[in-house]
């Protein structure tokens, strides 16, 4: 490594950094993005296996034949529902009882900031119903949780049906070594939100609930079924979870285990997978279903009730049963069969969950990619960022630098985008009973356009204030400040896509470009709207877009706005109802390092 | 030693059989008379049940001072000098649940006193297993209790247990006071004791040893209470199983060849929702006025059978569908074999149908309850009927109602999520309406469980409880665990809730267990309490009870003694991924190589101010001048 140490060298690889800089941020740029696409090509992708022993090689075999009663009590529940106009509370507690499990509810309230337009709640109230059926021989140490939701309306009931009648089959049975959770949950997240937080007597998101009577010890994973109808034609997976987090690949792998054994078809992001991978058909298939991965683990909000188990180190998934494909029939007792297989293989865990992959993408439920294929492409962008830092055109001065600039020049904006991204981050929520007195418009359209309001507010307001405070901005001022704002913005996404690769690599691929070459002798009006283009907000409308054209219900510009509104709304109460984060990333510190982006822009 | 008990096995049974036609006359007269009486009592039954209650105490009563006689004139005419005794009894009671208990206690009685001056060797063993023995004697013990079980016995929807025990192994021994290396005696005899039950108990170590000040009371003769001679150790992680099952038989003079030991087919035991076996050793009494001393060996095995599981959804039971096995004969050893059905809630039979029906009955107080039992005494012929073989069959007929709520239970949960802190919950309830009482709480935590004690808060209908006693050892990092006692009292009707803040320990590489993503377990806390009791508890000891109303002492007669084990709790403790070493190697080697070497290289090496080289057509020329030996340009 005479590099570093020898002084020739040294120049020359300096030398050759500042010369062609550009030119390598750009093909970094652009090796990225190949990267990242050429992810979804099969033959560089790796085929899943199951890691874990104890339940790879172990012989399971499914009995489990009362499809017909699933169905019969599905009926039963919805009767009920109907009567109760809501849980069935009452009849979910004998029915329990009666197959032999020991029975507990939790009720819970919660209000909601500002009501939830999509779900139609504002005070929710409800009540969980569990059922424990405790292991012969076994110290209440270890549980698996299997949940239903109870959902308004006709959805679901088949979910609750077979998860009655699974419970009636399993009491039967003497092999079970963890005792095995039977939970039906109101008001989908917020009562399973309720319920996690009971079990583990913690209160992170200011819930009210009644403490749980019945508990199993520590949870070694859970199942969350959503059947909707008596015919399912294929199954589909589900494992994004709050903040991005996935479960352990060994549960995907079980369920496509299983899937295969069955012969039941099984879909991942609701798409069935393609042998053709050499043909442009099957590249595409992959590729949308991979970047379907991506949008749906950024928007960091649990696409299923399963996602908040994560959080409490438990791996769980959801199964969804889809009827869309015609040929394709199986009854009940197919599913019943599928989970009992999963569930007995689970039984047999020695260990929490931990052999295969927790950081991965998945092309196709048979091919992953795991974390050291696809940190590349975040790399290169990374890189991008640390090169224009080391050469901005910085080469006769230091921070140290006694005629340089002072630290207040620098310091205001930073202070200034912060202050706006705090204003961003608490103002929606607490001003829209004042917005809602002056405005025609509804609690919810009054947050959400506060907060369109202050994020366009925020453009106009830094580069007037800091010229205010500390005079006429310098040569070297604007070059300190972009040095700063370039080594935050890094920080920033490095340790975002440490946590949460997909939010990471869609940040990095819209704000790299133009924050690293932003300087404040570009034409105003050109750099201004290809900043604004490329903002946070205007991603967060991309993806809207996208997202819709992948799942194949494309929208109009109109339909997509209205989108648009409701995620960030939905995003506002997924961090106040479950503690996701994204959006206080959002609004406290992505959004203030692209003001300060904006403001060297505007420097004079 | 094989040979040597079957011979005297031999002999035993020849004094048996001769003497026991002449009492077997007797009660079975008795037992006529019996029949007669509950016709009665049941006629009385409906009119007024205390007087019904009455009939019984005395019939019970009656048959036992029976019992004594006979017992007396056998130890007065022919068994003067080797007085060993040996009883079996089998309970069964129908649990509200619709589970069936079965709890088997075995109790032999060694006449001997190895522990007083001059009769340390002691070389002769009748009934008594000569494996215990010999361990009794050279570590001195002066009491010992072990149990094994699987499972957890679920307290709100069983009751009671007779004799409770934690899940997992738990090991409590209390030395006599002349023993001057109490951890030396006690590192050997667990040592012993894992080869004699084939368990791993070697793994207690001090680590997972400590001295209850108040919670753990010797149950026999003596009243130690320095607590230095006592030693309570549990291994909540130990899987019993059959293994563990077939030296516990050995220990009976009949091993599972002959009395009720012949019901226990592993395979059948080892299909039920709870396994105990227990081994109970503690000096008591000779005789009513107490002048010598003799050891008494218990040995229970609890088993609860799950209706739904076995019965297929036919709530009917046998002893044959319980056990694959009929009783076909008392172990000729025994001076009683008996076997209870617990027929209190059923007293009209209205519940449930035994058949054969039985004419004796019996009374006891256990746990602060008056229970009625069907008692079949196996010594006597007519209990095995025409086919020689004995088949209890229980028929279930109506649905049972509620069980009483028991009046203390306890449970434990860990709260909070991540791998650094938690903390640790303990709820108890006193479910009396009216009675407050005190319970003592214990609680032995591993060292890798960083308890914050000044965390520790108690609560009872949220308000704050003060305990009356605290006696808390902190633990030391490796060497031993935490041990928190207190003694605190329920308010009646209420809920306790003790919580302590912990964090989790981060191990050296070398301490994690081979499956360290399992989790580490955490022992059960014991809560010992007096429960009041509902009906006078008899404090009369003299009188021979059934087993196993008689195993705990009872001092007064308005309360009784129960101890109940919360669930132990599995923790999770940062654990490194163990693929990483590996990983760790490279990254380090490369860092190393890299870095340290560009470092070492920079520092060590020392600059000058380096000229510029000169230009190709200078030095070219400054070539030829060195040729044509001219000074060189500078």
């Amino acid at each position: 490594m005479g590099l570093l140490s020898d002084p020739n060298r040294r120049k020359a690889l300096t030398n050759l950094l500042t010369r062609l800089n550009a030119p390598i941020c750009m093909v970094c740029y652009l090796a990225a993005i190949v990267w990242f696409m050429g992810l979804a090509f099969e033959p560089f992708t790796l085929r899943t296996y199951m890691s874990e022993n104890a339940m790879g090689s172990t012989m399971v075999e499914e009995r489990f034949s009362s499809g017909e009663r699933a169905l019969s009590l599905a009926k039963e529940f919805d009767a009920h529902k109907r009567k109760a106009g809501g849980m069935p509370v009452e009849w979910l507690v004998k029915a329990m009882q009666a197959r032999g499990l020991e029975v507990f509810t939790q009720s819970f309230s919660r209000k909601l900031p500002f009501p939830d337009e999509n779900k139609e709640r504002y005070m929710v109230r409800g009540t969980n119903v569990y059922g424990i059926l405790r292991a012969p021989r076994a110290p209440r140490t270890e549980a698996l949780v299997i949940t239903a939701p109870c959902s308004p309306g006709n959805s679901d009931n088949q979910a609750v049906g077979l998860l009655l009648a699974l419970a009636q089959y399993f009491r039967n049975q003497i092999f079970w070594a963890k005792d095995i959770i039977f939970l039906v949950n109101e008001h989908d997240l917020i009562g399973m939100q309720a319920w996690l937080e009971g079990y583990h007597h913690t209160n992170i998101t200011g819930m009210e609930y009644s403490p749980l009577q019945g508990r199993a010890g520590s949870i070694q994973a859970a199942l969350s079924l959503e059947l909707s109808s008596d015919v399912i034609t294929s199954l589909d997976l589900i494992l994004e979870g709050l903040n991005g987090q996935l479960p352990n690949l060994d549960l995907a792998n079980l369920f496509y285990a299983f899937c295969q054994k069955l012969g039941v078809l099984c879909t991942i992001q609701g798409k069935l997978q393609r042998n053709d991978w050499d043909t442009a058909e099957g590249y595409t298939h992959a590729a949308q279903t991979m970047m379907l991965m991506v949008l749906k683990q950024a928007c960091g909000r649990s696409w299923g009730d399963h996602g908040l188990f994560l959080r409490y180190h438990i791996e769980a998934a959801s199964i969804r049963g889809i009827n869309g494909f015609r040929h394709y029939k199986m009854d009940v007792a197919t599913i019943g069969r599928l989970l009992e297989g999963m569930v007995r293989k689970l039984n047999n865990l020695l260990e929490r969950l931990h052999q295969s992959y927790f950081f991965y993408l998945l092309p196709s439920l048979s091919r992953f990619v795991s974390i050291g294929y696809y940190m590349p492409a975040f790399g290169l962008l990374a890189v991008i960022l640390l090169l224009r830092v080391s050469f901005p055109g910085l080469d006769h001065f230091t921070f140290f630098n006694p005629s340089g600039p002072g630290v207040l020049t620098v310091l205001t904006p930073v202070v200034i985008s912060h202050l706006t991204g705090v204003a961003l981050y608490l103002l929606p929520v607490h001003l829209q009973e004042m917005a809602v007195e002056h405005f025609p418009v509804s609690e919810t359209e009054a947050v959400v356009l506060t907060a369109v309001a202050i994020y366009t507010a925020g453009l106009a307001l830094p580069h007037n204030t800091q010229r205010l405070l500390s005079g006429e901005g310098t040569e070297q001022g604007w070059k300190v400040l972009k040095l700063t704002a370039l080594l935050y913005l890094a920080v920033l996404l490095g340790c975002t896509a440490l946590i949460n690769f997909s939010l990471g690599f869609v940040l990095a691929v819209t704000l790299v470009p133009i924050t690293a070459s932003m300087t404040p002798h570009m034409p105003k009006a050109l750099s201004a709207l290809a900043m604004v283009l490329l903002s946070p907000a205007f991603t967060i409308l991309y993806c809207v877009f996208i997202y819709q054209e992948l799942i194949e219900a494309p929208v109009s510009v109109g339909e997509g706005w209205m989108l648009f509104l409701s995620v960030i709304s939905q995003g506002i109460l997924d961090h106040a109802l479950y503690g996701s984060l994204v959006y206080p990333l959002l609004a406290l510190f992505i959004y203030p390092c692209w003001l300060m982006f904006w403001n060297i822009l505007f420097w004079s | 030693m094989a040979a040597h008990r079957c011979g005297l096995s031999v002999v035993c049974i020849l004094i048996f059989s001769s003497l026991a036609h002449p009492s077997s006359c007797d009660t079975l007269e008795k037992a006529n008379d019996n029949t007669a009486t509950k016709r009665r009592i049941s006629e009385v039954n409906t009119d007024g049940s205390v007087a019904g209650e009455d009939m019984n105490e005395r019939q019970w009563q009656s048959t036992d001072v029976e019992v004594n006689r006979s017992d007396g004139t056998k130890n007065g005419e022919t068994f003067a000098p080797a007085k060993d005794q040996f009883q079996e009894e089998l309970v069964i009671r129908p649990l509200h649940s619709g589970d069936i208990y079965a709890s088997f206690q075995f109790r032999t009685l060694w006449d001997t006193d190895f522990l007083q001056e001059g009769q340390k060797k002691v070389s002769h063993y009748r009934l008594f297993p000569k494996s215990l023995g010999q361990v009794l004697s050279k570590f001195s013990v002066q009491e010992l209790h072990i149990s094994f079980t699987q499972g957890f016995w679920r307290t709100m929807q069983w009751g009671q247990p007779f004799i409770p025990s934690p899940p997992g192994a738990e090991l409590w021994v209390w030395f006599h006071d002349t023993v001057s290396d109490v951890d030396g005696n006690w590192k050997e005899l667990t040592n012993v004791l894992s080869g004699i039950f084939c368990a791993s108990l070697n793994f207690i170590d001090m680590t997972n040893t400590v001295q209850p000040s108040a919670s753990f009371k010797p149950l026999g003769l003596g009243n130690a209470t320095d607590h230095r001679f006592l030693r309570y150790a549990t291994l909540p992680r130990e899987i019993v199983c059959t293994e563990n099952l077939t030296p516990w038989k050995k220990l009976l003079p009949c091993g599972s060849k002959a009395g009720l030991a012949v019901l226990m087919k592993s395979e059948k035991l080892f299909h039920s929702s709870f396994h105990s076996q227990a081994v109970h050793i503690r000096p008591i009494c000779q005789d009513e006025q107490c002048t010598s001393k003799a050891w008494e060996l218990r040995q229970t095995l609890n088993v609860v059978f799950d209706h739904y599981t076995s019965g297929q959804g036919k709530k009917e039971w046998s002893l044959f569908k319980m056990f694959s096995r009929t009783l076909t004969e008392a172990c000729p050893l025994a001076s009683s074999s008996k076997v209870y059905v617990d027929i209190t809630d059923n007293p009209e039979g209205e519940l449930f149908e035994l058949s054969p029906a039985t004419p004796l009955l019996s009374q006891a107080v256990v746990l602060g309850d008056r229970r009625t039992y069907s008692v079949y005494d196996l010594t006597r012929a007519e209990t095995f009927g025409q086919l020689r073989s004995f088949n209890l069959l229980l028929r279930w007929k109506g649905d049972s109602g509620d069980m009483l709520r028991p009046l203390l239970h306890a449970e434990r949960y860990v709260a909070g999520f991540g791998l650094q802190t938690g903390e640790i919950h303990t709820v108890i309830y006193n479910n009396h309406p009216y009675r407050a009482f005190p319970v003592l709480l214990m609680d032995s935590v591993p060292w890798y469980l960083q308890l914050y004690i000044h965390t520790l808060t108690v609560t009872s209908k949220s308000r704050d409880n003060k305990p009356s006693y605290i006696h808390y050892q902190p633990a030391k990092d490796r060497h031993r665990p935490h041990l928190l006692e207190m003694l605190i009292q329920l308010p009646p009707h209420s809920m306790t809730e003790v919580t302590v803040q912990f964090e989790r320990a981060l191990l050296k590489w070398t301490e994690y267990t081979p499956d360290p993503n399992h989790g580490f377990y955490v022992g059960s806390s014991v809560v010992s309490a007096l429960v009041p009791s509902m009906v006078a508890m008899s404090t009369n000891f003299t009188q021979d009870q059934p087993l196993f109303s008689s195993f705990v002492p009872v001092k007064e007669e308005s309360s009784y003694f129960v101890r109940v084990y919360t669930e132990p709790l599995l923790v999770n403790l940062p654990t490194p991924d163990f693929s990483m070493p590996y990983n760790v190697i490279c990254l380090t080697c490369t860092v190393v190589a890299v870095g340290y070497g560009s470092f070492y290289n920079l520092l060590t090496r020392t600059f000058q101010v380096d000229e510029p080289s000169p230009p190709l057509a200078k030095r070219l020329a400054n070539f030829i001048r060195r040729i044509r030996g001219v000074p060189l340009l500078a």
